[in-house]
C-alpha cells in the first residue's frame, strides 16, 4: 500500500514538474551545449538562413486570344552559397484549364502542375514558362489565378548540421582584437562596479536603518533605480551627459567650475593632474561604471538593511554601556554582522556585471574603450556578423564564470572553516 | 578640547548646509534664474558662523528668534548683498535654515564637551547628508525625464538649464510630444504588444511554474534536491550566452519577429525565479490541509486549484508582479530578436527611436516616461509586497 503511494507520488512529481524543466531547459541548458558546437564552426549570418528555393508568378494575357494565358515562373536559390536538391514543384488551376506544350519535367494531373527541377546550384535562376488554355473556350480571369501561389520544396545542407570543424574561431577571439584589453576593461567594469555598488549599498542601509521623517519614501526612492527599465534610464543619463546641451555640462559651465563641456560618454581618456602626477584616466568606463552603480546599488541596499534590522538590538546597548564610540560600533558590531551578505552580494553581483550588456550597449555601443566581453559577443555576432566567433566570446565568458565561482567558494568555503 | 570640538562641529555642519543651499541653488538655476556661482565660501563662512553661535548661545536664547535673527542676516548677504534674488527663492532658503537650525538646536557647549561628540556629529550629518544627495542624485534623472517630455525643440537647444515647465499654454501643446509620438511612431501599438508579451508571460510562468513550485515543496522524488539546486544555478546564468544559439535556432524555426517566440523565451528565463519563490511560501502552509485532502480522494489538481493557490494569493501576486515587471522592462532579447518595426515592444521602439539622430529628444523622453509609469506606479502601489520579494533575489538585472 505504502509502495504504491510512494509510486504515485514519484510519478505526480514528475508530471507536474516536468513541462517547467523541459521549457527551462530547451531555452536555457541547450543554448550553452549549441554554443560549444556553433564555436567550433565557421558560420557567418548568412549561413543561418536555410537556403529555399522560390518562385515568382506573372501572369501575362496573349493579346489575340482571350481564352489563353501565359505563366511565367521565375525560379530561383535563395541562397548564394548553398544548392537545393530535389526541387519539387506544385501550382494549382481552376478546372476548366490545360497546358498547352508542357516541360518534360512537369505533368499535369487534376488541375494540379507538378515538376521535379532536379539540383539548383548556388545563385540558380530560371525563367519557366507554360501556356494555358480554357477548355470550353471561356475567358481566362487574371486574379483568380495570380492569387494562388505556387509551394516548392526541396533538401539543403545546413552549415550548422555538418561535422567540419575549426579552431578558427578561438584563435581570432585570443590572438586578435585585443583580448588583453577586452578582458581588463571586462575586469575593471565588473569590479569597480560591483564594490561601488556594494559601498554605497552600505552607506544607504546604514542611513535609511535611523529612524527619520519619510523613511519608508525614501526606501522607495531609493529603489527607483533599479525598477525602472533599463532602456529609459541610459537614454535620460545620455542627455544629461551630452557634451553640447547636456544639462550636466551646461550646468557646469555655468557655475564657472569648468570651461569647455567634456564628452563623458565619448572620451576614453582624460588626463587627471594629482600632487603633480599626471594620472590616465579611462573616462567613458568610469562614467558607465559610475551609471551601473548608480543603478544597481539598491539590490545591495536592500539586502544589507534586512540584515541590519536583524541585528540584535541588545549588541548596540551592551555596547553603548560598555562606553564604546559609534565608530567603533560600527566596525565592531554592524560590520562583521553584515559580512555574510556581503560575500553573498559580492558574487551574485560580480556575476551579473561581468554579464551585463544593455547598460554599456545603450550608453557607449562598447565605443571609447567600453568595450566588454558581452559587448564583443554582439559585435562579432551581429556587428560584424560572424556567429562563430561570436559564439567562441561566449564560451570564453562562461569558462571565465566558472572560474570565478569555483575559486569564490573555494575560498569561502575555507573562511566558513576557519569560523 | 571645548574650542576643537565646537569647530569640528561647525565644519561638519556647515559643509551640509552648504550641499542644501547648492542643491536648492541648482533647482533655482533651472528654474530660469540667472545664477553663475554657488559662492561656496561665502555660504560655508555663514554656515559656519551659525552653527558656531548655537554652540556657544546654546539654548539661551528662544528658537524662533534665533531662526529669524540668523535667517535674517543669511538672506541678506545671500539673496540682496551678493545678488538680488526673487522671493519664492528666499522662501525657500529660509525653510532650509528653518530644517537646519532645528537640526543643530540640540548641540550646544555642553553636548559638544562629551565623549565621542565629534563622531557623534559626523554619523548624524552624514546620515542627513546621504537622505539629501541621495534623494538628488535618485530623482534628479527622473525629474528630468518628465520635464524634458514637456518641452519642445527650440526650447531646449535655446536654454537647456530652463527645466520650468509652462503650463499656461494649453493641455494640447504640454502634452504635443506625447500626441506626436503615439499618432506619427505608433506608439499604442508598442504598448499594446508590450502589454500582451508581459501579460503572456506572467500567465504561462505561472500556469508552469504553480505545479512544478508544489511538487518541490511538497512531494517525495528522485532529482528533487538535484532540480531545486539547477534552478538557483540557472538563475544566474547570463543571458547574453544564451543569446547567438537561441538567435540561430529562431531565425530556422521562423521565430524571430514574432510574439510567440518572446513568449517562450520570457517564460524560461522567468521559470526558475518564479519556481523558488513560489515552492518558498508553499513550504509554509500546513500540511494537515492536504492530508484532510487526501482523505477525501482529491488528486494532485484538485489539491492546487482548491487548497493551494487559494492559500497563496498574496504570493502568486508578488510572483506575478515581478514576472511582469521582468518582461516589461526586457531589452536584451527583444533587441535581438525584433527588427521588424511591427512587433515591436516599447523597450525595442525607444531604442530604434533613438537610432535615428534626427529624432528629438522630447520624443525620447516621453517614450521614455511611458515606458516606465506602469513600472514605478506598480513598484510603489504593491511595495510592501514586492521589497520582500527582492530580497529573494527575484529581479535579476
Amino acid at each position: 500500500m505504502n509502495d504504491t503511494l510512494a509510486k504515485t507520488e514519484k510519478k505526480t512529481a514528475y508530471i507536474l514538474t516536468l513541462p517547467a524543466v523541459f521549457i527551462v531547459f530547451a531555452i536555457v541548458l541547450f543554448p550553452i551545449f549549441a554554443n560549444v558546437w556553433i564555436s567550433f564552426k565557421e558560420v557567418e549570418l548568412k549561413d543561418i538562413r536555410i537556403p529555399e528555393p522560390r518562385a515568382k508568378k506573372i501572369v501575362k494575357y496573349i493579346p489575340e486570344d482571350t481564352t489563353k494565358i501565359k505563366i511565367l515562373y521565375k525560379l530561383r536559390n535563395s541562397s548564394l552559397l548553398q544548392e537545393i536538391r530535389d526541387v519539387t514543384f506544385q501550382d494549382k488551376y481552376p478546372k476548366n484549364f490545360q497546358p498547352i506544350d508542357l516541360d518534360k519535367r512537369c505533368e499535369f494531373k487534376k488541375n494540379k502542375l507538378k515538376c521535379k527541377f532536379g539540383n539548383w546550384p548556388a545563385k540558380y535562376r530560371e525563367n519557366f514558362q507554360v501556356i494555358f488554355e480554357t477548355k470550353d473556350g471561356s475567358n481566362v480571369n487574371k486574379k483568380e489565378i495570380k492569387s494562388i501561389k505556387p509551394k516548392l520544396n526541396g533538401e539543403s545542407d545546413n552549415i550548422l548540421l555538418n561535422t567540419k570543424f575549426t579552431l578558427k574561431n578561438f584563435k581570432k577571439v585570443l590572438f586578435e582584437n585585443e583580448f588583453i584589453d577586452l578582458l581588463l576593461t571586462t575586469f575593471y567594469y565588473t569590479f569597480f562596479g560591483t564594490v561601488g555598488s556594494i559601498v554605497f549599498g552600505i552607506l544607504t542601509a546604514q542611513m535609511v536603518n535611523q529612524k527619520f521623517f519619510g523613511r519608508t519614501f525614501m526606501r522607495s526612492v531609493l529603489l527607483f533605480p533599479y525598477v525602472a527599465p533599463v532602456v529609459a534610464l541610459a537614454y535620460t543619463w545620455e542627455l544629461l551627459l551630452d557634451p553640447n546641451s547636456g544639462t550636466l555640462n551646461t550646468l557646469l559651465i555655468n557655475y564657472q567650475i569648468m570651461e569647455t563641456p567634456i564628452n563623458l560618454l565619448g572620451q576614453k581618456y582624460i588626463t587627471v593632474n594629482i600632487l603633480g602626477f599626471d594620472f590616465k584616466l579611462r573616462l567613458a568606463l568610469t562614467t558607465v561604471i559610475i551609471f551601473e552603480i548608480w543603478r544597481y546599488f539598491p539590490l545591495a541596499f536592500l539586502f544589507i538593511l534586512a540584515r541590519l534590522q536583524a541585528i540584535p538590538k541588545e549588541l548596540y546597548e551592551a555596547a553603548d554601556v560598555d562606553g564604546a564610540s559609534p565608530f567603533q560600533k560600527f566596525f565592531k558590531i554592524t560590520l562583521p554582522q553584515i559580512t555574510a551578505v556581503i560575500s553573498i552580494l559580492f558574487m551574485i553581483r560580480f556575476i551579473w556585471n561581468f554579464n551585463k550588456f544593455e547598460d554599456v550597449f545603450l550608453l557607449t555601443g562598447g565605443a571609447s574603450g567600453t568595450r566588454t566581453l558581452p559587448i564583443n559577443v554582439y559585435q562579432q555576432g551581429f556587428a560584424i556578423s560572424d556567429i562563430g566567433t561570436g559564439s567562441a566570446v561566449s564560451i570564453v565568458i562562461v569558462i571565465l564564470l566558472l572560474l570565478f565561482m569555483f575559486f569564490y567558494f573555494k575560498l569561502l568555503g575555507k573562511r566558513v572553516d576557519e569560523n | 578640547m571645548k574650542t576643537k570640538n565646537i569647530i569640528i562641529f561647525s565644519i561638519i555642519s556647515s559643509l551640509f548646509l552648504v550641499s542644501l543651499i547648492s542643491i536648492w541653488k541648482i533647482l533655482a538655476t533651472l528654474q530660469g534664474i540667472k545664477l553663475d556661482n554657488l559662492n561656496f565660501q561665502v555660504i560655508f563662512l555663514l554656515g559656519f558662523f551659525i552653527s558656531s553661535a548655537q554652540a556657544i548661545i546654546g539654548n539661551k536664547l528662544n528658537f524662533i528668534f534665533k531662526l529669524i535673527i540668523f535667517s535674517i542676516i543669511f538672506i541678506f548677504i545671500d539673496g540682496y548683498l551678493i545678488q538680488h534674488m526673487p522671493i519664492w527663492y528666499n522662501i525657500g532658503v529660509f525653510l532650509i535654515l528653518y530644517f537646519f537650525i532645528n537640526k543643530i538646536k540640540k548641540f550646544n557647549k555642553k553636548i559638544l564637551e562629551e565623549e565621542y561628540s565629534t563622531q557623534i556629529i559626523i554619523f548624524d550629518f552624514l546620515t542627513l547628508f546621504g537622505i539629501v544627495l541621495f534623494s538628488f542624485v535618485i530623482l534628479f534623472p527622473f525629474y528630468m525625464m518628465v520635464v524634458t517630455s514637456f518641452k519642445t525643440q527650440i526650447a531646449l537647444l535655446v536654454n537647456p538649464l530652463d527645466f520650468s515647465i509652462n503650463f499656461a499654454q494649453g493641455f494640447k501643446d504640454l502634452f504635443k510630444s506625447y500626441f506626436v509620438i503615439f499618432k506619427s511612431y505608433k506608439f499604442g501599438k508598442y504598448i499594446l504588444t508590450s502589454t500582451i508579451v508581459s501579460l503572456g508571460t506572467v500567465f504561462i510562468t505561472l500556469i508552469f511554474a504553480i505545479p512544478a513550485a508544489y511538487a518541490i515543496a511538497r512531494l517525495n522524488f528522485f532529482g528533487k534536491t538535484f532540480l531545486s539546486t539547477s534552478i538557483l544555478i540557472i538563475y544566474m546564468f547570463p543571458a547574453i550566452v544564451l543569446v547567438i544559439p537561441l538567435y540561430t535556432v529562431f531565425s530556422q524555426l521562423g521565430l524571430r519577429n514574432s510574439i510567440e517566440g518572446l513568449l517562450i523565451v520570457y517564460t524560461a528565463t522567468t521559470l526558475p525565479v518564479a519556481i523558488y519563490m513560489l515552492q518558498g511560501y508553499f513550504k509554509s502552509i500546513p500540511k494537515e490541509l492536504e492530508e484532510a485532502a487526501i482523505l477525501d480522494k482529491l488528486s494532485w489538481f484538485g489539491i492546487i486549484t482548491k487548497i493551494i493557490i487559494p492559500l497563496s494569493i498574496p504570493a502568486i501576486s508578488s510572483v506575478a508582479l515581478y514576472v511582469f515587471m521582468i518582461a516589461w522592462n526586457e531589452f536584451l532579447f527583444s533587441l535581438m530578436f525584433l527588427d521588424n518595426p511591427n512587433s515591436f515592444t516599447l523597450s525595442r521602439a525607444i531604442q530604434y527611436l533613438s537610432g535615428d539622430a534626427e529624432t528629438p529628444r522630447q520624443y525620447l523622453m516621453a517614450g521614455s516616461v511611458i515606458v516606465t509609469l506602469p513600472v514605478l506606479f506598480i513598484f510603489v502601489y504593491f511595495e510592501k509586497y514586492l521589497v520582500s520579494g527582492l530580497t529573494a533575489g527575484s529581479v535579476k538585472g
